[in-house]
C-alpha cells in the first residue's frame, strides 16, 4: 500500500516570532525553518508502518517555495522513498492546498495520506479535513495510534474528554497528534542517501487548481504584553496577595 | 440571511462552548439558528431553544449522529446550508474535526479559531500560537468559521424561546464508527469551563506527586491541568494538556507549578486573569509573564499553600 506524507515548512518551533513593523505579517526573513513538526511525527509512523510491513511505498509531497525542497530532503532522509514539490512563491490557503493534494491523489493512488493535524504557523488545522472531503474519504483527526488492517484503520484520536477510538474504512486520511510517536534522529547516512531518491517538482497550474487565496490578511498584530508581575517571598505573602490584592479566592 | 449554529452535545446535554459560539453568531447580528443533530436528543434541543438570542433549532435525530462523525456530521450541515450566510460552531476537538469538510465541500475558505468577530465578514484570529493576531477578511459567500471559546462570554443558557423544527436527516456515510471512548472521569471542574485551573509541567516528576496538585485544587474548587512534558511523560491523560495544541483555557487564577512556560504552553494560557507560577528556577520564562512569582521546592510550597487556605 502507497502512502502519501504532506510536510510543510514552517518557522522553527523554537524561534520567537516577530510581528513586522509594517503590519503585514511576520518577520521570515533570516529566520530558520524546519518542517512542521505535526508533519514529522506523520513521516515516522508512515516509516514505521513501512518497517512493520503494511507499507510499500512513502511519498512525500510540499507545497510551497523553492526552498520547501529542504523540508522534503528531510521526509526522505527520514524514510520517505520519493518527493514531489508542487512549487510557488504564492501564498497557499489549506483549501487549495487542499485541492492541490487531491491532484496528487488522483495521480498516485494512495491508500492512506498521513499528516499533521495543524501547522504551527498559521494553526488552521484544516488541511487533512478538506482533502478527505475532496475526495470523499473518511478521516481520524488527531491521532495517538493507528492500526491497520483488513482493509481498514483503528485510530485512538485525542479528544477534548480524553480519548475515542474510532474504525474507518480505507482509502482515509489520517492526521498526526503529538503523542503518536516520537521522530527518530537523521543519521548522517541517511541525509546523504536521501540526496540520491528522486524529487520531482510541479506547478499548481499544471495540477489545474487556482490558488487565489480567499481570506485576505487585512493586518497583522503583536498581541497585548502581559506585563511580568511580582516576586512573593513565601506562601503567606502569595495567599495574602491573591485574597486582598487580586481577589481572585 | 441567517447563521446556523452547530450544537456541541453529548445527547444528554449541550456543552457550554455552545454558549460561546452563540455569542460570537450574536456579535455578526444576523438571525441565530442552532443544529442539534443526534440521537435521542430532544433533552439538547429544549436546552438549546431556551439560549438567549437563538430564533430557531433544528434537531437531526438519527442513530448514526449519535456520536459526531466528521463524514455524517458534514454531510448534513451542508444539506442545511442554503439560506445561511455563516456557519459557527466551537473550536473544540469536535469543531476542529467536522468544520474544515463542511467548508471544502462548500468551496469555502474556513476561518479557524476566532477570538473576536470585527464585522459580518472581517474576523481576528491568532497565529504563531497566539504571539500574532491576524485580522481576516473573507470573500466567500458562505463563511464558515470556528470559535475560540475563551474569546467570546458565554450567552445566557436561559430566556429564549425559540422554535423547535425537525429536519430530514442524512444518510449513513458508512465511512466510520465509534469502538469506544476512554473518557477522563473526574468530579473537578472541566478545565475550559473552570474559574481556577491549578497545572502541573515536567518539574512535577510522576503522575504519583500530582496528587498534591489535586489536593490543592481541591481546596480552590479547581481544574487540573498539564504542560505537554507532562503528558509526554505520562505523568497525566492528554486531556490535561493546556498549549497551541491542547486546550486553551482563560480561568480567573491560574496556577502554573514545575511549569518553565514554554511559548506553546503560554498560547494556551496566557489570557487567563491572574497567574501565579511556582517553580525552583527562578530564571524560568513562566515567571515574565506571572502576575505573582514564587521560587522555591515545589513539593513544600504547594501543599503549605493548601494548608494556608
Amino acid at each position: 500500500m502507497k502512502v502519501l506524507v504532506p510536510v510543510k515548512r514552517v518557522v522553527d518551533y523554537n524561534v520567537k516570532v516577530r510581528v513586522k513593523a509594517d503590519g503585514t505579517g511576520v518577520e521570515t526573513a533570516n529566520v530558520k525553518m524546519s518542517m512542521n513538526p505535526f508533519d514529522e511525527i506523520a513521516c515516522e509512523e508512515a516509516v514505521r508502518l513501512k518497517e512493520a510491513g503494511v507499507v510499500t511505498e512513502i511519498i512525500a509531497v510540499s507545497v510551497g517555495p523553492a526552498q520547501a525542497q529542504e523540508t522534503l530532503r528531510t521526509a526522505l532522509a527520514i524514510g520517505a522513498d520519493r518527493a514531489i514539490l508542487v512549487e510557488t512563491a504564492a501564498e497557499v490557503q489549506p483549501l487549495a492546498v487542499a485541492k492541490i493534494l487531491k491532484a496528487i491523489v488522483q495521480k498516485e493512488s494512495p491508500q492512506l495520506v498521513l499528516l499533521g493535524k495543524q501547522a504551527i504557523d498559521d494553526d488552521s488545522n484544516q488541511t487533512g479535513q478538506m482533502l478527505a472531503a475532496l475526495l470523499g474519504w473518511s478521516q481520524a483527526t488527531f491521532a495517538s495510534k493507528v492500526k491497520i488492517a483488513d482493509g481498514g484503520a483503528e485510530v485512538t484520536r485525542e479528544v477534548d474528554g480524553g480519548l475515542e477510538t474510532i474504525s474507518i474504512k480505507l482509502p482515509a486520511i489520517v492526521t498526526t497528534d503529538l503523542r503518536l510517536n516520537e521522530p527518530r534522529y537523521v543519521t548522517l547516512p541517511n541525509i546523504m542517501k536521501a540526496k540520491k531518491k528522486t524529487l520531482d517538482i510541479a506547478k499548481p497550474e499544471e495540477l489545474g487548481v487556482d490558488v487565489t487565496p480567499r481570506l485576505k490578511t487585512l493586518k497583522v498584530e503583536e498581541p497585548a504584553k502581559r506585563k511580568g508581575g511580582v516576586m512573593v517571598k513565601d506562601v503567606a505573602e502569595l495567599v495574602t496577595k491573591l485574597k486582598n490584592e487580586a481577589k481572585v479566592i | 440571511m441567517a447563521t446556523l449554529v452547530i450544537a456541541e452535545h453529548d445527547n444528554a446535554g449541550l456543552k457550554g462552548a455552545t454558549l460561546n459560539a452563540v455569542t460570537a453568531a450574536q456579535k455578526i447580528g444576523n438571525p441565530i439558528h442552532v443544529l442539534v443533530a443526534g440521537s435521542a436528543c430532544s433533552a439538547v434541543a429544549e436546552a438549546a431553544a431556551k439560549i438567549a438570542g437563538v430564533e430557531k433549532v433544528r434537531v437531526a435525530d438519527a442513530a448514526h449522529y449519535t456520536h459526531p462523525l466528521a463524514e455524517n456530521l458534514a454531510a448534513l450541515v451542508v444539506a442545511l446550508a442554503p439560506g445561511y450566510s455563516h456557519i459557527l460552531a466551537a473550536a473544540t476537538t469536535t469543531g476542529k474535526n467536522f468544520m474544515p469538510r463542511v467548508a471544502a465541500l462548500l468551496d469555502v475558505a474556513q476561518v479557524s479559531d476566532i477570538v473576536s468577530v470585527v464585522s459580518a465578514d472581517v474576523f481576528v484570529r491568532p497565529i504563531y500560537a497566539g504571539n500574532a493576531l491576524a485580522t481576516v477578511q473573507s470573500s466567500d459567500a458562505v463563511k464558515v468559521v470556528t470559535v475560540r471559546t475563551t474569546g467570546f462570554d458565554a450567552a445566557a443558557a436561559n430566556g429564549g424561546s425559540a422554535t423547535v423544527e425537525v429536519v430530514q436527516a442524512g444518510a449513513d456515510s458508512g465511512l466510520a464508527k465509534l469502538l469506544g471512548q476512554e473518557l477522563t472521569k473526574s468530579a473537578r471542574p472541566e478545565l475550559t469551563a473552570a474559574r481556577i485551573i491549578v497545572s502541573g509541567g515536567r518539574g512535577m516528576g510522576s503522575g504519583e506527586n500530582f496528587k498534591i496538585l489535586e489536593a490543592l485544587a481541591d481546596k480552590l474548587g479547581a481544574a487540573v491541568g498539564a504542560s505537554r512534558a507532562a503528558v509526554d511523560s505520562g505523568f497525566v491523560p492528554n486531556d490535561y494538556q493546556v498549549g497551541q495544541t491542547g486546550k486553551v483555557v482563560a480561568p480567573e487564577l491560574y496556577i502554573a507549578v514545575g511549569i518553565s512556560g514554554a511559548i506553546q504552553h503560554l498560547a494556551g494560557m496566557k489570557d487567563s486573569k491572574v497567574i501565579v507560577a511556582i517553580n525552583k528556577d527562578g530564571e524560568a520564562p513562566i515567571f515574565q509573564i506571572a502576575d505573582y512569582g514564587l521560587v522555591g521546592d515545589l513539593f513544600q510550597l504547594v501543599p503549605e499553600l493548601t494548608g494556608q487556605l
